[in-house]
C-alpha cells in the first residue's frame, strides 16, 4: 500500500483534518488504491517538457493602483461564526 | 400552464414580447413545475419569492420597453455561483448558512439581462463527483427512469441543474465544468450542455473548486437557448484576471446548420476497450449525421488520451486541496470548537466537509507535500502541456471533434460507490478538453435501448465556440431529440 495508515494521519494532519483510527483504516486503501492508480503517468516520457500551469496565454493586465473596494468591516463580518467589535473571534493563540 | 414549461427561451422571449404571457406567469408556471418535481431533490435552496419580484420586474422593464436579452426567463443557479442575499452552499455541509454579501459576475450579468432566479440547484459538493451522489443534502434523482423504474442518477456535478432543465422545470441553468461537469449531467439527462473555452466566463463569485479547469457554462434544451444564455454571461470580468480580454462573438448567429466543406475529427483514442455497443453505435450515427450535412470525416489521434484521468486526478485535488483550506471555521460557514485553535480547524473540517471532499483533499496535500510535489504535481503538469499540445495538433487537420459525452447512459444511484475510481471513469471522455482548456459541448442525439438518453460531444478550438455552436446545431437537427423524461409525461398526462 503506498500510503500506509501513518502516512495518512501524518496528510490528514497537513490539511488539517481530524481523523480517528476507523477512519484512518478505512481512508488509506482508498488512498493508496487512487495513488497506484495516478502512478501511471511515470511511463510517460516529460523529458524537456515544460510544466503547463495555465491554458491561457493571457498576459496579467495591470490595473491603475488605487484602492477599488473597502468600507465594508459588516459585510466582511456578515457570516464570521464569532466576532467582536469587528474582529473574527478565535481561541487564544498567545500565551 | 404546462405549455410555458415546455417552450424554449427563444420561444418564450418571443411570447413575452408580444404579450401572449407575462414574466409573472412564466414564473408562476416554472415555479410551480419546481414544486411538482419536489421529488428529484435538485435544488438546495428555492427562491419563488424572488423569482416572482423579478419577474414582475421584468414585467414593467418589458412595458417600458427596456427588456434585456432574457428578461422574464426563469433559471436554476448552481449553488457555487454565490448570489447576494441567497444562502450559497456549493452543496457542503461547512456552508450551510452561508450568504454571500456579493453577486458572482455570471449571475449578474444573467440578472442585468433580466433572468430570473428560481433557486439554487444542488451539485456535487463543491463540484466534486460524477453522479450528484456528493450533496450533503442529498442526491438528486435523474427525471428519467430505466425500464426497472430505478431511481438513477443526473449526473454530475451540476446534477440539480441537469435534472432541473430536463423536467421542464426551469428554462435553462448555469453550470460549473471542472473535467465534464456540464457535459456529463447534460448527456445523462437529454439536454444540452455547454463548457465554453476556459477563461470565456468569469470565475468572480464562483466557489473555487480547480482554479485552473474551473469554467463556468449553460444548460438548457437546446444549442439556440444554450447560446442565448452563454451571450449574457460571458465576457471580459476585471475581477478575475484569467478571464479574457476577447469580444464575445454572437453564438446563436453561429447556429446556420451549415457545415459543408468543414473537417470533423474522430480522435481514434476514444474508442475504448469494454465501451458499451451502444454508445459505438451512437458516435457512428453522429458520424453519418455530419457526413450527411456535407462535412468531411478525417481521423485524428490524441496519443495521450489514456494519460487524461491520472494528470486530472492529479492536478484538480491539488488545486482543490490549496482552494478549499479556506474553510477553517474562522471567517465564514460552520465552526465546530475545539480545545485550541488547531483542533478547531481540524474538528470543523472533519464535520463540514463530505468523504469524497476530504479524499480530494488529502490526494491534494499528498501530491503537493514536501518530496512528491515533483513526481506527482509537476509531472502531472508536464503530461498537461502533451495533451494540450495533442489538441493543438489535430486542430490543424480538423475545425471540430466529435466523441461521446459519456462511456455510459445514467446510472443507478448506489452504483459505484463502491471504488472511487469507477466514478472518475465516467469523465473520460470530457476530462482531455478541460485540461486542454476548450470548449464543448453535449448535444442528446437518441435514447440506448433502456430508453435513456445518450449525448455526444462536439469539442472546438479555444475561443471557436461558433464552430462548437455550428456543429452542435446540426446534430441536433438531425438527432431531432423529442423524446421525454417519463414523469414530464405522466404529469403531461
Amino acid at each position: 500500500m503506498s500510503m500506509d495508515k501513518e502516512t495518512v494521519r501524518k496528510v490528514a494532519g497537513l490539511a488539517r483534518i481530524q481523523m480517528d483510527d476507523a477512519e484512518l483504516e478505512t481512508m488509506a486503501p482508498q488512498l493508496s488504491k487512487i495513488i497506484d492508480w495516478i502512478e501511471q503517468l511515470a511511463e510517460v516520457d516529460t523529458d524537456n517538457v515544460e510544466p503547463l500551469a495555465n491554458v491561457v496565454n493571457i498576459n496579467l493586465a495591470l490595473r491603475e493602483d488605487k484602492i477599488t473596494d473597502g468600507d465594508c468591516a459588516d459585510k466582511v463580518l456578515a457570516n464570521a461564526p464569532e466576532d467582536v467589535q469587528g474582529f473574527f473571534v478565535v481561541s487564544k493563540v498567545v500565551e | 400552464m404546462s405549455d410555458l414549461t415546455h417552450m424554449s427561451i427563444a420561444g418564450a422571449l418571443k411570447g413575452l414580447e408580444s404579450k401572449d404571457f407575462t414574466a409573472v406567469e412564466l414564473a408562476q408556471a416554472h415555479i410551480d413545475a419546481v414544486e411538482a418535481a419536489k421529488d428529484l431533490n435538485a435544488f438546495v435552496t428555492e427562491t419563488p419569492e424572488i423569482a416572482l419580484k423579478q419577474a414582475a420586474e421584468s414585467d414593467k422593464r418589458r412595458a417600458d420597453s427596456k427588456a434585456g436579452a432574457l428578461d422574464g426567463i426563469p433559471l436554476a443557479i448552481k449553488d457555487l455561483f454565490c448570489t447576494e442575499g441567497v444562502q450559497t452552499t456549493a452543496s457542503s455541509h461547512i456552508l450551510e448558512g452561508f450568504v454571500p454579501q456579493y453577486e458572482s459576475t455570471v449571475t449578474a450579468n444573467l440578472f442585468r439581462e433580466g433572468a430570473v432566479m428560481l433557486g439554487k440547484a444542488s451539485l456535487d459538493e463543491f463540484a466534486m463527483g460524477s453522479g450528484n451522489t456528493h450533496s450533503y443534502f442529498g442526491n438528486v434523482i435523474n427525471p428519467w427512469k430505466g425500464e426497472d423504474g430505478k431511481p438513477l442518477v443526473p449526473g454530475g456535478s451540476s446534477g440539480g441543474s441537469a435534472a432541473i432543465v430536463a423536467a421542464r422545470a426551469a428554462m435553462g441553468a448555469t453550470g460549473t465544468d471542472t473535467g465534464g461537469s456540464i457535459r456529463q449531467p447534460a448527456s445523462f439527462c437529454g439536454i444540452t450542455g455547454v463548457k465554453p473555452t476556459y477563461g470565456r466566463c468569469s470565475r468572480w463569485g464562483v466557489i473555487a473548486f480547480a482554479s485552473s479547469l474551473d469554467q463556468p457554462g449553460v444548460l438548457a434544451r437546446s444549442t439556440e437557448d444554450c447560446a442565448l444564455l452563454l451571450q449574457s454571461m460571458a465576457g471580459h470580468d476585471p475581477k478575475d484576471s484569467t478571464s479574457a480580454q476577447k469580444d464575445v462573438p454572437d453564438f446563436a448567429a453561429a447556429i446556420t446548420g451549415d457545415i459543408k466543406g468543414f473537417k470533423i475529427g474522430i480522435p481514434k483514442e476514444y474508442r475504448m476497450d469494454g465501451m458499451p455497443d451502444e454508445i459505438e453505435k451512437l458516435w457512428q450515427q453522429g458520424v453519418e449525421w455530419i457526413k450527411d450535412a456535407g462535412a468531411d470525416i478525417v481521423d485524428i489521434s490524441l496519443p495521450h488520451t489514456k494519460y487524461a484521468l491520472a494528470t486530472y486526478y492529479i492536478i484538480a485535488p491539488a488545486e482543490a486541496s490549496s482552494n478549499l483550506a479556506r474553510y477553517d471555521g474562522v471567517r465564514y460557514g460552520l465552526r465546530e470548537e475545539g480545545e485550541d485553535l488547531r483542533a478547531m480547524y481540524e474538528k470543523t473540517r472533519a464535520a463540514g466537509f463530505g468523504d469524497e471532499v476530504k479524499r480530494r483533499i488529502m490526494i491534494g496535500t499528498y501530491v503537493l507535500s514536501a518530496g512528491y510535489y515533483d513526481a506527482y504535481y509537476i509531472k502531472a503538469q508536464k503530461v498537461r502541456r502533451l495533451i494540450s499540445e495533442d489538441f493543438t495538433k489535430a486542430f490543424e487537420q480538423c475545425d471540430a471533434l466529435l466523441t461521446p459525452t459519456a462511456p455510459s447512459a445514467a446510472f443507478a444511484i448506489g452504483e459505484n460507490e463502491d471504488d472511487p475510481i469507477k466514478m472518475y471513469l465516467n469523465d473520460v471522455f470530457t476530462v482531455p478538453a478541460s485540461l486542454a482548456g476548450l470548449p464543448g459541448m453535449s448535444v442528446p442525439a437518441g435514447l440506448n435501448a433502456d430508453g435513456l438518453p445518450l449525448g455526444l460531444q462536439v469539442i472546438g478550438r479555444p475561443w471557436d465556440e461558433e464552430t462548437v455552436f455550428k456543429v452542435g446545431g446540426v446534430l441536433e437537427e438531425k438527432a431531432a431529440f423529442t423524446a421525454l423524461p417519463q414523469s414530464v409525461i405522466r404529469k403531461a398526462a
